[in-house]
């Protein structure tokens, strides 16, 4: 039956993953993860981001069976307990920052190696290897060794090598760390390709907020050990969690405030308002603030610096008091440093932290 | 015309240079061949006008023929040993950093460092008393691989240190293979110049070995350079000097073989 799927599109099955209680303390003592419950849909692509030391890689390696969680943890695939299993019999795909490549062996025999270990005989296994070769572009590098590739190509083999013996899961480490940026873009949109059109159940791990936006069906932001917040793209983007999401996710500007009564006062403005009275500290992204004239302009400032992006000229304003704010002008836009400018801030876009 | 050219370009600094290098490979070829050549010369102190002769090879072959065969058998058992004893050590050695392993590391330096005949002795007073081990020949192999694995360890651990064997075995391991797989698929033969530089060493090592042997032989198991040295001390010098030559004969090749084989391309795992 994999037969006939093979030659219609290589599709894989979608298993879920649940983690129950995954924690994980090392030798020592130090925390790398606290205790941790996920569920990982089948299919879905999952991407932990978060600064290094956060846990991220922690967690995949315990998926993957290369660490074991502290006492009390399960690690789930569909209805089968594998805590107990090593990596060598979770039936995983594993692709690593490093590659991981076997330099004594040819791209051909690195894709091959996993089909030898599960004995499949010698004629399908050339030609599954030839229709992954094939699925991954590499076809004419079959016979070259793995120092004759171009990093891009290496992490293309080693993604043919994780696919091939059909996981349950596919696991990526920091896949695009060790590229460089027009590679990383390029290489991006393969695995986004490859993602969606196998059906497998990925999760992905890296520390580059752009990949996990790309890639991601889920984010699930960590920080210190801990999961700060887990949602699609656009609720990480639009609906942070805290501060730290916010600051970790593209660019947010600080501003604050004071509310009484149902309105809300910004510098000199006031603005319609709901909630409790205090002072309130208020985030909001770049793009929803708009340059305004001195009449209708909430705020005001000064620009400390234009850099001219050309879609766009992205501005740092620094208002009389209150920490300096990024707005996007548009590109043809003529300020420059010292000019006085006026911003408008619509509230429904104000997010309050708490 | 060509020619003149480039001796042209070719400033004093060239020839200095090569002149220097000749007289430095003279200084070590020249007492080598002198050696050889007595070993071929009729009568070494008539010179070479008395003749050349391979009647001292032939005698030397005759006489001393069980040392060399003696001597080859104890290299080769040797680096079976440390084979087998140092690949894991350094395998273990280098999945396992830390205090300890570096302890462990020094303490197999060791008798490099303390002189064979301290070794040598050490060995006699502790084990010479242990059932026939002492008459031997297992006797001088202990001692020979007690003094040629720290070179196999450090030889293997250099090459592990300089690949990152932990994320290759990882990759092994997520493609499904166990331990005794992923070693011998995957760590040995991304070893293998280690391996095959560590070999040369402790053959090359084993067979012109003195020192620890000549305290442990006995009359029955001379090797070949004990019996080098009983041959300069007691007979002619034109049979000490065939002696040499055969010696040479011996490990030059091997030399070549395994340097070959270090250069030829992937191994056929």
């Amino acid at each position: 039956m994999p037969d006939s799927v093979m030659q219609n599109s290589f599709h894989l099955d979608a298993v879920p993953i649940r983690l129950e209680r995954c924690g994980k303390t090392f030798a020592g003592g130090a925390r790398a993860l606290e205790p941790l419950d996920l569920t990982i849909r089948g299919g879905e692509t999952i991407v932990f981001l978060g600064p290094s030391g956060c846990g991220k890689t922690t967690t995949l390696r315990i998926i993957a069976g290369l660490e074991s969680p502290d006492a009390g943890g399960r690690v789930l695939f569909g209805e089968e307990d594998v805590t107990a299993l090593p990596i060598e019999r979770r039936n995983v795909g594993m692709v690593f920052q490093s590659y991981a490549l076997f330099p004594n062996m040819t791209v051909t025999e690195n894709v091959a190696y996993g089909l030898k270990v599960r004995k499949i005989a010698r004629a399908d296994r050339a030609r599954r290897v030839e229709e992954m070769l094939d699925l991954m572009h590499l076809g004419e590098f079959a016979g070259r060794r793995i120092d004759q590739l171009s990093g891009g190509q290496r992490q293309r083999v080693a993604l043919a090598r994780a696919l091939v013996v059909r996981p349950r899961v596919l696991l990526l480490d920091e896949p695009l760390t060790a590229l460089d940026a027009k590679l990383r873009d390029s290489l991006r949109l393969e695995i986004d390709r490859l993602l969606r059109g196998l059906g497998i159940t990925a999760v992905y791990v890296t520390h580059d907020q752009g990949e996990a936006m790309a890639l991601g069906d889920r984010i699930v932001v960590m920080a210190k050990g801990r999961v700060a917040q887990v949602g699609t793209p656009r609720e990480i983007y639009y609906q942070p969690a805290d501060g730290f999401v916010a600051d970790f996710i593209g660019t947010m500007n600080r501003l604050g405030g004071v509310s009484r009564g149902g309105t809300l006062s910004i510098g000199s403005a006031t603005l319609p308002w709901t909630g409790p009275d205090g002072r309130v500290e208020l985030l909001v992204r770049p793009e929803d603030l708009a340059l305004a004239g001195e009449a209708d302009g909430h705020l005001d400032g000064t620009v400390a610096a234009a850099v001219f992006l050309g879609d766009r000229t992205r501005l740092v304003v620094e208002p009389a008091d209150g920490p300096a704010l990024t707005v996007d002008a548009a590109g043809r836009s003529e300020l420059g440093r010292g000019d006085r400018v006026w911003l408008r801030v619509d509230p429904a876009r104000l997010l309050a932290v708490p | 015309m060509a020619m003149q050219n480039l001796s042209n370009r070719r400033g004093w600094g060239f020839w200095l240079q090569l002149g220097f290098t000749l007289l430095v490979c003279a200084l070590l070829t020249v007492p080598m061949v002198m050696s050889m050549l007595a070993g071929l010369t009729a009568n070494y102190f008539v010179g070479l006008k008395s003749g050349l002769t391979l009647r001292w090879v032939d005698e030397v072959l005759r006489v001393y023929s069980g040392t060399i065969l003696l001597s080859l058998q104890i290299a080769f058992a040797c680096l079976a040993s440390t084979l087998l004893l140092g690949v894991p050590a350094a395998y273990a050695l280098a999945r396992r950093p830390g205090r300890f392993a570096r302890l462990v590391e020094e303490m197999l330096m060791m008798p490099v460092a303390i002189p064979g005949l301290a070794t040598a002795l050490a060995l006699i007073v502790t084990y010479g008393g242990v059932g026939d081990l002492r008459s031997s020949w297992l006797f001088i192999l202990i001692g020979h691989v007690l003094f040629t694995l720290p070179f196999m360890v450090r030889a293997v651990l250099a090459v592990m240190g300089s690949i990152d064997l932990t994320t290759l075995e990882e990759g092994a391991a997520s493609l499904g293979a166990g331990f005794p797989r992923r070693f011998f698929t995957v760590v040995l033969p991304n070893c293998r110049s280690g391996i095959l530089a560590g070999s040369l060493m402790v053959l090359t090592l084993s067979v012109g070995e003195f020192n620890l042997t000549w305290l442990l032989h006995t009359p029955l198991t001379k090797t070949l350079p004990v019996g080098l040295a009983d041959s300069y001390a007691s007979l002619r010098i034109e049979i000490g000097s065939a002696y040499t030559l055969v010696f040479f004969l011996m490990i030059v090749p091997s030399l070549i073989l395994m340097q070959g084989l270090a250069k030829r391309g992937r191994p056929s795992v």
